[in-house]
């Protein structure tokens, strides 16, 4: 008999997972963030083109329709912000093809939460506060990083002003790829995943800012004042080489998440991805007025399984893929 | 031959890679907090036996390789060659050269079967069962009294391969060898 109806968690590890997700709920009920429910299918996809998103047919009152499923409930809880919900959060299941691994699974937990009136330094600190909270213990010290210095100080190279060849060289002496005929984001992504995640967060939360303006997703632009560069106003955080959260400056102009939505789109296409649907909806929520503020996704099940000092998010999982 | 994308990449999977046969050990999904994935591979190169780490992006993908694992009889050896016949029932005799056996020289045995790999038809690897039974011809005399505890001694086998026994084996014996590590277990 073979042994794979199984669950790939422990029953002890799903009773210490439940008892993380209430820490999650009691930490913002403390601070009066509103848990949301939104649906895992929309009209709109994600068009990010590094991002395969699941979708399939259903009928609805419309007749045959493609549903998307959601890389992440941001579009949806960004809806919720336009209609004035005020600080918002959601444990959501979220759906990305192709991504299974010792860190990823084809469905997972995203710990979704925005924050108007956040700047995006405010909502570090909170994101700190809340994985501190969920270990119960101090993860030790946290440190800002700079993309640039980042790679300054682990490659020896700028990332902004070195030339394609000087990345291309540096990347594929880091992983052996053939990489000739590759562009700037492929590389500096390949030294990233490489050369320098393995290496954040061993001392204790590393958070990187002031990421490429080019891998800016739906984070907000602007110009650093002290190198001029113009850079997005993200951040990563990182515990133990996992990258754990990924957060946004919102971006709350309409046109131009449309021409991003357009861009993204066009660069699917040239990758041979196929398009997907764009959330008209969202455009239409921010035109009415989405409030400034920001926002953060959190891999759940990377906190669980750090948490439980976990080898795979497999571990944390009743079932995970491919044994669903 | 098929092509692979990374995607499809799992253990036992046969690729070519530089122009060598491999079978694919470990694949591990790599991806940046945003941006390209990416695949860290395992493989093991078959002509060689060396294992090699590589990276591929995500949906990159590698071309099959025409290789076939079949349990084989060891029939004997002209000098040159060593020839296989396969268990079957179609009798289909395979030579297999001096590059191609390696090590395994020294674990061969009349009428054991072994895994024989080919590739495009021709042999390029035989790996021996992991239990084998063989004959000590060549080991010194061995001492009354003395049990499992104490000391070894070499003992060479028929095979030719040369493994540490306990004081007490005597020439004629026949042993069990573990052959992944080439040590002694029993007496046979």
């Amino acid at each position: 008999m073979s042994d794979d109806w199984r669950p790939t968690a422990g029953i002890e590890t799903l009773r210490e997972r439940a008892r993380l997700l209430a820490r999650v709920r009691a930490f913002f009920a403390e601070r009066d963030v509103l848990e949301v429910e939104t649906p895992v299918l929309g009209h709109g996809g994600s068009t990010d083109p590094h991002l395969a998103s699941l979708s399939l047919e259903a009928t609805t009152p419309a007749g045959r329709e493609r549903l998307w499923l959601q890389t992440s409930p941001e579009f949806h809880m960004k809806r919720l912000l336009a209609a004035g919900s005020g600080p918002v959060f959601q444990l959501a299941r979220s759906f990305r093809d192709g991504e299974v691994g010792r860190r990823h699974n084809l469905e997972f937990t995203m710990l979704e939460w925005y924050r108007p009136g956040f700047t995006l330094s405010a909502l570090i600190d909170e994101t700190q506060a809340l994985i501190r909270h969920v270990l119960g213990r101090d993860p030790g010290p946290c440190r800002q990083r700079r993309y640039r210095e980042l790679f300054r100080t682990q490659v020896g190279l700028d990332p902004f002003t070195a030339s394609l060849t000087t990345l291309c060289q540096a990347a594929e002496r880091e992983t052996g790829m053939d990489l000739h005929d590759a562009e700037r984001d492929a590389c500096l992504d390949a030294l990233m995943a490489f050369a320098i995640e393995p290496h954040l967060g061993q001392e204790g939360l590393e958070v990187v800012v002031d990421y490429p303006a080019s891998q800016a997703a739906l984070a907000r632009k602007h110009r650093d004042p002290e190198d001029g560069e113009v850079v997005a106003a993200r951040f990563e955080v990182y515990w133990q080489g996992v990258e754990l959260a990924n957060g946004y400056d919102e971006l709350t102009d309409a046109e131009e998440q449309a021409a991003r939505f357009v861009e993204d789109n066009r660069e699917r296409q040239r990758l041979g991805r196929g398009e997907v649907d764009a959330d008209v909806r969202l455009l239409a929520a921010l035109e009415a007025g989405m409030p400034a503020g920001s926002g953060v996704a959190l891999g759940m099940d990377r906190l669980i399984q750090l948490a439980l000092g976990k080898t795979s998010v497999a571990e944390v999982m009743a079932f995970a893929t491919p044994r669903c | 031959m098929a092509t692979y994308s990374t995607n499809e990449f799992k253990g036992g999977l046969k690729v070519m890679l530089d122009g060598d046969p491999c079978s694919i050990l470990e694949n591990e999904f790599v991806k940046p907090g945003k941006g390209q994935a990416f695949s860290r591979v395992k493989l093991r190169n078959l002509i060689t036996g060396r294992v090699w780490d590589r990276t591929f992006k995500s949906g990159e993908s590698l071309e099959g390789a025409d290789v076939l694992e079949l349990d084989m009889e060891y029939l004997y050896s002209d000098g040159d060659m060593w020839h296989f016949m396969r268990t079957d029932g179609s009798f289909e005799q395979y030579a297999v050269d001096k590059k191609a056996i390696g090590d395994v020289e020294k674990w061969l045995k009349e009428q054991v079967v072994y895994t024989v790999t080919l590739w495009n038809d021709n042999a390029i690897a035989v790996s021996p069962p992991n239990f084998i039974e063989l004959e000590v011809v060549e080991t010194d005399p061995g001492l009354k009294g003395d049990t499992a505890q104490g000391g070894s001694k070499p003992a060479t086998l028929s095979s030719g391969a040369v493994v540490r026994v306990p004081l007490f084996i005597n020439e004629g014996e026949v042993l069990k060898v573990d052959t992944r590590n080439g040590e002694y277990v029993s007496r046979a």
